[in-house]
Formats: structure tokens, sequence, C-alpha cells
């Protein structure tokens, strides 16, 4: 036990020296937090959470997912086999699918052009989008109608002057 | 002795003013179209609403104020000033009614920036807004940046007199062709041309990137009008970094540029005379500035260290900068890198960039290449004069289009709008200081409203004062107008007051 123990401690300190960078901040960060400290938290593993949105876009092996927390909007480049299990992103007609990732935060990212980025590792689906129904607001109607007779008397006033 | 405003003044105003609102009403069928088009119906009543409510206004005006006399001059930039607002407030009336602005002013406030093509935005939940609103948030702007009473100029009015006036009133002091609803129909047509030819630029180009097809296209257009009329909204709240593409950079980059030089060049390009884009004094004062200003911010961004390699520096530096400099504001960062990532001498270069501006007669803000350029000439004849014994005759002159010999008048004309402009860029600073914002950054966010650029380093937010909020609207209003005609209304209405 006592030796199962010292192989431990020793292998945690190994790879700690061997990747002092790659600390894991398990619990999920803001999109504020991630732009606000984005020094702070350069090349290390971080978890985000939000909502997937606009296109899902294939490059090659890979995918940009933008996902929203909200505040905002963080682009996340990850495997095709992770982008596959996003079926929802949120638009106008849909909600998207609200995902955690967990990957790599860049700052500024040397392989893709210095953008403030996600390489995801991982990807956890924690809520399925849906499309939204679209329903016509009747006071709008409502509104338009009551306008559209307004025009009619101002069109039918104006004849009269007319004459 | 003042005089005060006769009621005849107020029914030529009205009338104008009415039949320029009519205009701007007809304008709001194209996203009703968009939005038939996209199974949006809640969207496109919003935007009936609008038209009714633009209509309705537009009718009683023309109708009570009907009258067959000519604009003078003080009328005509009356009628300008009074139509920016109007379109800002009916404009912002459908944007109200979608639930994605929180108060009436913060769509106002969007409306505004769309209309003077600045792209600073309050608005929430953008990646969730419909395709009908968001067609109409790109579609001011490229109605903006023709500007408003072109648009009446051209598809509207009939030539009369009083035309000039209002186009000169809205910032726009250059005929291209000998009448001016021909100079205006000329603006739509280059813009449309490059319209279309954008559009499927940045359409191919997003589909390569991965998007769908139809989104892909639909982004086109509106980043397109976004980037040749030098506004700066774009159809996700992440601005150019949605794209993740270097290509669409590139593109934007070419588009803003293009959106920032004179339609008068525009039109000898046109016609074949190539040799005037390297003779002309503005594009070499742009290409002059954007080097000094480029090198101020790589300078700069070097010393920070944001970057990991020269090319990214370059990229993310050069594209801030020519969309600041171009008065565009699209941004492949985010608002608060500007102040993480970027020192105050590449803050510096960038706001020197927003306050110069692109060119006269261009869809841009701010004090423009012309001025810079004539500003610099006469120091430099001055400075000869120093130079030369007392008898020689010091003559300067500059190329725009044709030769053109520097005058006192030009120079006095071009320093007082300078000035004008660096007083409006200091004054919105200052409120900006008064509600708590560092030097630097309150500078950047009301030179950003009053050269209308729309570039923001965090200040702009729906959580921000009503009071900043109502500065930079009247910021961006009399920035795109070139005070003018903001001026004129105010006398006009110091007239009413104090005249007899």
């Amino acid at each position: 036990m006592k030796n199962n123990s010292k192989t431990f401690l020793i292998i945690l300190l190994l790879m700690l020296a061997v990747y002092p960078k790659a600390a894991v901040f398990c619990q999920s960060l803001s999109s504020s937090e991630l732009i606000g400290k984005a020094k702070e938290y350069d090349a290390k593993l971080v978890t985000y959470t939000g909502e997937a949105i606009g296109d899902i876009m294939l490059r090659g092996e890979f995918a940009w997912v933008n996902i929203n927390d909200g505040d905002n909007a963080l682009g996340v480049w990850m495997n095709v086999s992770l982008a596959k299990e996003i079926n929802f992103t949120g638009s106008y007609k849909t909600r998207g699918d609200r995902v955690e990732v967990t990957g790599i935060f860049h700052r500024a990212c040397p392989e893709h052009g210095g953008d403030l980025d996600i390489h995801a590792q991982s990807l956890r689906k924690l809520g399925v989008g849906r499309t939204v129904n679209q329903r016509l607001n009747l006071d709008k109607k409502n509104l338009s109608i009551f306008l559209f007779g307004a025009l009619i008397l101002i069109w039918i006033l104006t004849l009269f002057r007319r004459k | 002795m003042i005089l005060k405003p006769r009621l005849e003044d107020l029914k030529i105003i009205g009338f104008y003013l009415g039949k320029i609102i009519l205009g701007l009403a007809f304008t709001m069928a194209i996203p009703i179209l968009t939005g038939l088009c996209f199974k949006e119906p809640d969207p496109a009543f919003d935007f009936l609403i609008s038209i009714e409510i633009s209509v309705f206004l537009g009718l009683l005006l023309v109708k009570t104020c009907h009258t067959d006399k000519d604009l003078n001059w003080m009328q005509g930039m009356i009628v300008v000033s009074l139509s920016w607002v109007v379109a800002m407030f009916l404009g912002a009336i459908p944007l109200y009614l979608s639930g994605h602005w929180k108060t009436f002013l913060d769509a106002c406030f969007d409306a505004m920036s769309g209309f003077a093509t600045t792209g600073l935005a309050l608005v929430q939940d953008l990646d969730h807004l419909s395709y009908t609103h968001n067609l109409w948030r790109h579609l001011i702007m490229f109605l903006g940046g023709q500007g408003i009473v072109v648009i009446a100029l051209s598809f509207f009015m009939r030539g009369f007199s009083g035309a000039f006036k209002m186009y000169v009133g809205e910032a726009r002091d250059e005929k291209i062709l000998p009448n001016v609803v021909h100079t205006s129909r000329f603006i739509w047509l280059v813009s449309f041309v490059y319209l279309v030819l954008g559009t499927i630029a940045l359409g191919i180009t997003g589909i390569f990137n991965g998007m769908k097809p139809l989104n892909s296209f639909f982004h086109g257009v509106c980043i397109f009008m976004a980037a040749f009329d030098t506004g700066g909204f774009s159809p996700q709240s992440q601005s150019i970094l949605y794209y993740h593409s270097l290509v669409y950079e590139v593109i934007t980059i070419i588009i803003m540029v293009l959106g920032a030089l004179n339609f008068k060049l525009h039109y000898h390009l046109w016609m074949g005379n190539r040799k005037e884009i390297f003779k002309n004094i503005e594009t070499s004062t742009l290409f002059i500035t954007i080097i000094i200003t480029f090198s101020i911010v790589a300078v700069g961004l070097a010393q920070m260290g944001s970057y990991p390699s020269a090319v990214t520096l370059f990229r993310k530096g050069f594209y801030q900068l020519v969309s600041g400099h171009t008065g565009t504001g699209f941004q492949s960062i985010y608002p608060q890198q500007f102040l993480a990532d970027w020192n105050h001498l590449a803050l510096m270069g960038v706001i020197l960039a927003m306050a110069l501006g692109g060119a006269v007669c261009s869809t841009t803000g701010a004090i423009k290449m012309l001025r810079i350029g004539v500003i610099f000439k006469a120091f430099k004849e001055d400075l000869k004069r120093i130079i030369m014994p007392e008898r020689a005759m010091v003559i300067e002159r500059f190329h725009h289009v044709k030769e053109v010999f520097l005058e006192d008048k030009m120079v006095r004309s071009a320093l007082i709008i300078t000035l004008a402009y660096i007083i409006l860029y200091g004054l919105g600073a200052l409120v900006g200081m008064f509600y708590g914002h560092p030097f630097l950054n309150a500078l950047f966010e009301s030179t950003s409203a009053a050269a209308n650029v729309g570039l923001s380093c965090g200040i702009t937010n729906i959580a921000m004062p009503a009071a900043l909020k109502v500065t930079y609207i009247i910021q961006m209003w009399t920035g795109r107008l070139e005070f003018m005609s903001v001026f004129t209304i105010l006398g006009f209405l110091i007239a009413a007051i104090k005249g007899k």
C-alpha cells in the first residue's frame, strides 16, 4: 500500500515536471473569464459550456464549431467525430445543442492565425437542441390591421380635400 | 437681428422630409420579402407595422405641407439632418419589435449606428436573430452608406435645384456627373455591381469554409453591405472571428478598401483611367497613413509580445488597423482583447487610424484623406516659404482627378472640419471619462463612434448609461453629416426661440 502511494506520487511529480502548463480547470469556465484572463488560461486544459450556434464548418478531418455561453461565442476546433455528435445548432428557428467541451485553450493560437480558440479533446452533450415553434404575435397582427385602417382613412381624407 | 423661421419654411421642410420618409418606407419592403422567403411571419409583421407607421407619417407631412417651392440652403440642410433623426426612429421600430433590443433607446442606437455606417451594437442574442431583422441591420448600412437623401434623389424625386443642397448636406460635396441625380444613380450603380461581385466571392468562400450554401450567400450579402459601406455589423456576434478563415479576412479587407475610396475615383477607374489611383492625393495619403499607423500598431504589439509570431501579429494587427482606418469596424479579436493584449501604443495607432478615415465622397466617416492631404500640402508650402528666398513664388498643387492649385480657402475649410472632428472626439471621451472609463478607453470608443468606425474596446454594451448611449448617437449623427447640416438645425432652433 505504502509502495503504491509512493509510486503514484512519483508519477504525479513526473507528470507535472514534464508538462507543467497542462493544468486542468475542471470547473467549466465562462467565455468572459477565458477572454478576460486569457493569459492565465493560455495553453491550459479548460472546460467550457454553451450552445452550439451557426454553422458547423468542416475543414478536412476537423471542424469549427462556435459555442455561445450567453455572453460571447468562442470558436472550438474539434475532430469531425466530435462535431458529428452535435445535431442542432442555434439560429432564429432552432435552439442548439448544449455541449461541454474540454480542450486546450489558446489566447492567440499559432495554428489558426492568432485566434482565441479552444482545441477540443472531448465533448459531452448536456442538452439536446430543438426547433422553435413559430407563432404569430396577435398583438402585432391587430396593430398592423389598425394602422392599415388609419392609412386608408388618410387616403380617403386626401381624396375629399382634392375635391 | 435673427429672423424667426416662417411657417413657409416649416412647410417646405415638412414636404421634403415627408418625401424622404416615404422613400425610406419603400425600402422596408425588402425585409418583408425576406421574411416571406425564409418563412418568418412574425418578423415580417414587424416590418409591416413599421412601413405603415412610416407611410402614415410621410403622407401626413406631404399632404399637410404640400408646396411647389424649391429648397434654399438652410431648408436643404435641415431636411437632411432631420431625415437622419427620423430614419433612426423609424428604422428602430422593427428592431425593437423583434424583442432583441432591451429598450427603444438601444434600438435607436443600433439604427443610428447602422444608418451612419458605424457598427457599434447593443443587440442582444444576435446569434438567434431572424434573417429578416439581420438583413435590415445590414441594409440600413447600405442605405446610409450611399446616403438616405441619395436614395430619395435616385429613385423617388425628379431633378430640382434643391437636390444639390440636400446632396451637399449629406456630406457629399463632390459631383461625379454634372447632374446630381445622375451622380446619385451612378453611386448606386457602382454599389450594386460590387454587391453582386462581393456577394459571389464571399458566398463561394463561405461554402468552401464549410457553411451551408444558403447561409453562406446570406452572410455574403450582409458582410458585403457592411464592408463596402464601411459599416461593420455582422450577422453573428463574433464579427469576422465567426468564419475562422484567412481568405474571408483578405476578401473583406479588399471590400473595405474599395468602400473607403472616393466614388469619383471609382468612376475614373470604370472609365479606364487606371493611372488616377496612383496619382490621386487621397489614395497616396491613404497608403502613407496606413503604413504609418500600422507601424505604430506593430511596434506596440511587438513590445507586448501579444502574438506568437510575426505572421499572426501582422494578421491581427493589420486587420484591425485597416478595419479602423476605413471606418468599418469588423473585428477579428474580441473587444476585451484590445485592452488585455494591446498596449497603449498599439491602441493609439488604431485611434489615429480611426480618426483619419477614408476618402471624401465615399462611405467612410472621420476627417478624411483629402483634408489630411491638403493640410500636409499647406505645411509643405509654408515650409518652402521659410526656406526659399522672400521674392520666390511658392505655389503648391496636388492631383485630385485634375491638377488643383492649393488655395487658402481650401486649407481653411480642411482645418475647420479637422478641428471640429478633434473636438467631437474629445467631447465624447470626456463623457466616457465622466462615467469612470480610463482616458484611452474613452477616447477609443468616442473616436470609433464619431468617426463612424464601430471598433469597440468593450465600453459599448447594454449596461452603459443612457446618457453615454445618447452621446454616442449624437456623435455618430454629427460625424456622418460632417457638422454643417447639424449646425444649421441648431441655428434654426435658436432662431425659432430668439428670432423676431
